[in-house]
């Protein structure tokens, strides 16, 4: 499923394919690319019903612009019927009476959802190692993780399974593995998806978001996810934008900020050339480049790591064994349930960040830890709203280095939460940022990050659009 | 950041998580580790500075406490290990 969303959907208008035909398709691929193990859970029933439902209304010539085209949902959004796991042992039976509100939107436009993509248990992690499934791949180098926590999100689009998949980022969970895995990942601005029925991380983070190949294909789908969901209490009640007309937007007199602390000692020379290469073709297209600077950078893995566990702390309290997920066998007392439920069902990093929030969320350390941290994060969010009074977009690698070995950085927590550091600010500013393909280094793709101010996701697409219009990086397909 | 054993399964009981002796090390040294990269936050001035707890600089939106989804009880009751006439299940608290 290599071709672009707009291409398939003209296509399935033309009746030279059905929306029938593309599930039977992306659910074959899956089933050939199961040594990616990017899917936990496939829906063959239930997406030959909803392609049935599409070619219904595309007969009718009703059809919204995502109707019978096939996708992912990442298995953090609660489907009606349909087993969804967090990829955690936690919920591995859990079978919700309820759809989230992205998946009410994209079933009501007729888009084919086949089924549930890997992750990281409850999102927690950087390289989808974390989930009790078992890693997915990147489909570059089966050796590589494909990111995390949306990692078979980004391997099933990578390996052209689906044309998209959802996908959710609390820490850069979208943007990272996009740009390991070679795909344009948004993460919109906080609020402007629906988090109604997306399982919980960290409440002031977590963003609903899409994976695709391109900023084209991208646009179309957050147009279909995004909007206001009365039942989210921080969705946002605001206008969505017309993001497919806006891509036309050009780059001439766009100022790109390139914030220097994202180019710092960590970054791997190739990704850095690649990056810089990138913000040259920039400059030929019309956009200046200004250097700034992030002056809290450095603070922001410091304060994410004790904000994000500390909600994650409180969120993740509700499993208690007691009304939904795995209970412990032949409980002693309410006590030894809630116990052994929650050791029994949580994974080793799971548990670890439950223990650092609840630490730091304890008598004595609120105000060292918790309070800091806040403070330090609104110095992270003046830090962007200074800069964006003198450029419109902010530019650097998405990730320091290129995907790296599985179990290469699975026994050091710290090691792996460096993965993120230039992902999380962007989520504790709440601002929206996409990854675009920028190049490669020795073989393996490299992702270049735009940052945008809230709600302007037109520009993001725009810009990420442009680009790819005078480039073909986005196109490149890994072997087999 | 030195954590020590007790201080880990303090927490672990805050937190309703069991902790194995054999683990109790590694993880005391993990925990250390991992509050170790807070304590980088103590560089930071942050006098003056306003906690920020939220992206969104405005009050959340309010409704009314009335029912809006219907009655699913018995949907979300049949999701749990235990539940009879109506009310969950829990091993007995009171002797």
């Amino acid at each position: 499923m290599k071709f672009p969303i707009a291409q398939l959907a003209q296509d399935l208008r033309a009746r030279k394919v059905s929306a029938a035909e593309l599930a039977t398709q992306a659910l074959a691929a899956a089933r050939a690319r199961a040594d990616l193990n990017a899917f936990i859970t496939l829906d063959e029933p239930g997406a030959l019903a909803a392609a049935a439902r599409a070619d219904a209304a595309l007969a009718r010539n009703e059809a919204p612009a995502l109707a019978g085209i096939p996708f992912a949902h990442k298995d953090i959004f609660c489907t009606n019927g349909v087993r969804t796991t967090c990829g955690s042992r936690m919920l591995e039976t859990f079978v919700p009476p309820y759809d989230a509100g992205v998946v009410e939107r994209l079933n009501g436009a007729h888009a084919v959802a086949i089924g549930k993509a890997n992750m990281d248990e409850f999102a927690m992690g950087s390289s989808n190692e974390n989930s009790f499934f078992g890693a997915a791949k990147n489909p570059w180098d089966a050796t590589r993780v494909p990111g995390g926590s949306s990692g078979g999100s980004a391997a099933a689009v990578a390996a052209g399974i689906v044309p998209f998949a959802t996908g959710t980022d609390t820490g850069g969970s979208i943007r990272q593995p996009a740009a390991f895995c070679g795909i344009t990942g948004l993460k919109p601005t906080y609020g402007r998806v629906s988090r109604f029925g997306m399982i919980a991380f960290a409440s002031s983070l977590d963003c609903g978001g899409v994976l695709a190949r391109s900023a084209h294909d991208c646009a179309h789908v957050l147009a279909c996810m995004a909007g206001h969901d009365a039942r989210d209490a921080t969705s946002v009640d605001r206008a969505v934008d017309d993001y497919a007309s806006a891509l036309s937007t050009t780059l001439q007199g766009i100022k790109i900020g390139v914030a220097r602390e994202y180019f710092g000692a960590g970054v791997d020379a190739g990704v850095g050339a690649a990056v810089q290469a990138a913000l040259q073709q920039y400059k030929k297209l019309g956009a200046t480049l200004i250097d700034i600077s992030l002056p809290h950078s450095a603070l922001a893995i410091p304060a994410y790591y004790v904000i994000a566990p500390a909600e994650a702390s409180s969120n993740l309290a509700r499993y208690d064994g007691v009304r939904y997920g795995h209970a412990c066998k032949e409980p002693k007392s309410l006590e030894d349930l809630y116990t052994r439920s929650r050791s029994e069902g949580f994974g080793a990093e799971v548990q670890r960040r439950i223990l650092v929030g609840t630490y730091a969320l304890s008598a004595g350390y609120y105000d060292a830890y918790y309070l800091r941290a806040q403070r330090v994060r609104r110095l992270i969010a003046n830090d962007f709203a200074e800069a964006f009074k003198s450029v419109d977009l902010i530019a650097g690698p998405t990730t320091p280095t290129v995907a790296f070995k599985l179990g290469e950085k699975s026994n050091d927590p710290l090691a792996m939460y460096a993965a993120d550091v230039n992902t999380v600010a962007v989520n504790l500013a709440g601002l929206p940022a996409i990854s675009l393909p920028a190049g490669f280094s020795a073989g393996l793709p490299v992702g270049l990050q735009l940052i945008a101010p809230a709600f302007a996701e037109s520009a993001l697409l725009a810009a990420a659009h442009q680009f790819q219009l005078a480039t073909d990086w986005h196109t490149r397909e890994p072997g087999r | 950041m030195s954590i020590d054993h007790a201080t880990v399964r303090r927490i672990a009981r805050l937190a309703r998580l069991s902790v194995n002796d054999a683990d109790l090390a590694h993880l005391a040294d993990e925990l250390g580790r991992v509050l170790g990269l807070a304590d980088q936050l103590a560089s930071a001035d942050v006098a003056g500075v306003e906690p920020m707890a939220h992206p969104h600089e405005r009050a959340l939106a309010w409704r009314d406490d009335a029912v809006t989804q219907g009655d699913r009880a018995d949907a979300f009751l049949a999701l749990a290990p235990d539940a009879r006439g109506g009310l969950y299940v829990v091993p007995k608290v009171i002797e």
